[in-house]
């Protein structure tokens, strides 16, 4: 298979106008993602699954990610002169980051026998800006997982031919696996409630006065 | 009623005596026949002890009917989630008295695994009236089978008269039990009162 670059060049030069960027990942598998933008995406998907060289014609998994507001901590070393000596002080810079939903897709060839190539695509924050674009069209697997991704994390897909839920009831209104998705106060007695069960128990035992 | 030793000496003369609860309970007690319907793992397992090696025809009880208009016993095997106890509840509705029903299963019993979940009902026994329990993840079908004989000797005992009659002999007593609905965030009831209450912890 080609090389991620090598892949996001030809996509680049095949798709005008497309934003692509390759993130890395910094675990032993280190296995690179491409982000894509969502205005093109489908045109890209549709160039994986037909171009000669990659055909990736089978997306063998497809899930989402939740990433709630958060800060980054980068820590930079300076040389700073402090009392007359020379010294490496660690400089901290904060950065606030947006909260966003992630769809992450997994392509392989089958014809080929080769992959896979890890694509991600980003929404604009958690709250109103949900949509993504459907996969579905391009890759018929995608249908009943990006049906759960809707239904688990609240990302609309634009496209998709019959997007309701597919785990939870239809007149069920939360998105269980977003991280700030709270779970109705059905704790029971535990004889010994630990980590987050003991911090449920805590939770119930103020809401109700008992345990 | 006719005294035990009594009974024993007359049997070792070829004279049979019984009363009619014991002739009516003994032979509904050995033809329980299961509801064919599964969840999830212990369905497995219940298929299993239906099966040459344990087989649960020795019991009386290999006739798992499809419908549960023909059913006497609801084997609850599997987890059961919020989604699926609506449905589960509405089973045990049509089935006709006199009804049993056996929890099988860490899952059933408690929400095993999965109790501090947000899909999974903590145990069958918030929504319907459960007559055995079995723990276990799968219960072995030995289990299940013990399960079974408990159920047949329950049934054996039963008074068909008095305060204590059974609940399909009793006029006032519910043969229904409401059918939680779906709600926005849970099932609605999530839990059946007059069946079950939450523990209280006394300290």
């Amino acid at each position: 298979m080609e090389s991620l670059e090598q892949i996001k060049i030809r996509l680049e030069a095949a798709v005008p106008g497309a934003k692509l960027e390759i993130l890395p990942n910094e675990s032993p598998s280190g296995q690179h993602s491409l982000l894509l933008d969502n205005a093109h995406a489908v045109a890209l998907a549709r160039f994986l699954r037909d171009d000669a060289q990659l055909r990736f014609d089978y997306c063998s998994n497809m899930t989402g990610v939740d990433w709630p507001d958060t800060e980054i901590t980068s820590k930079v070393k300076v040389k700073k002169v402090i009392d007359g000596v020379e010294k490496e002080v660690d400089e901290v810079t904060k950065t606030a980051r947006p909260g966003f939903l992630e769809g992450v897709y997994h392509l392989y060839s089958m014809a080929m026998k080769h992959g896979p190539l890890i694509l991600r695509l980003r929404t604009g924050n958690r709250k109103d800006q949900v949509q993504l674009p459907s996969f579905t069209p391009v890759w018929r697997s995608c249908e009943f997982q990006e049906r759960e991704v809707y239904d688990l994390f609240g990302v609309v897909f634009d496209g998709h031919p019959d997007l309701r839920r597919i785990l939870m009831w239809d007149e069920f209104r939360d998105h269980p696996m977003r991280k700030d998705y709270s779970e109705p106060d059905d704790y029971e007695y535990e004889p010994t409630p630990h980590d987050d069960v003991l911090e449920k128990s805590k939770r119930h035992q103020a809401a109700k006065g008992t345990l | 009623m006719i005294e035990e030793g009594l009974k024993n000496e007359l049997a070792k003369q070829g004279v049979v005596l019984t009363t009619l609860q014991e002739l009516y309970n003994w032979g509904r007690g050995n033809s329980v026949w299961p509801l064919s319907f599964g969840l999830a793992c212990c369905a497995i397992e219940m298929m299993a002890a239906s099966m040459a090696k344990w087989d649960i025809a020795r019991f009386g009880s290999e006739v798992f009917r499809p419908s549960p208009r023909q059913a006497d016993l609801m084997i609850v095997a599997g987890t059961v989630t919020k989604k699926m106890a609506p449905q589960v509840v509405r089973l045990y509705n049509q089935m006709p008295e006199p009804k049993y029903v056996i929890a099988m299963g860490a899952c059933a019993i408690s929400g095993g695994p999965f109790k501090q979940g947000y899909n999974v009902l903590k145990g069958i026994d918030r929504l319907l009236p459960v007559d055995i329990h079995i723990p276990g993840c799968p219960p072995r079908p030995e289990a299940l089978l013990h399960a079974l004989i408990t159920l047949q000797k329950k049934i054996e005992i039963e008074a068909l008269t008095g305060p204590n009659r059974p609940r399909h002999l009793d006029a006032d007593a519910p043969s229904e039990f409401p059918v939680p609905q779906f709600g926005e965030h849970d099932i609605v009831p999530a839990m059946n009162p007059l069946l079950w209450k939450p523990t209280q912890v006394v300290r």
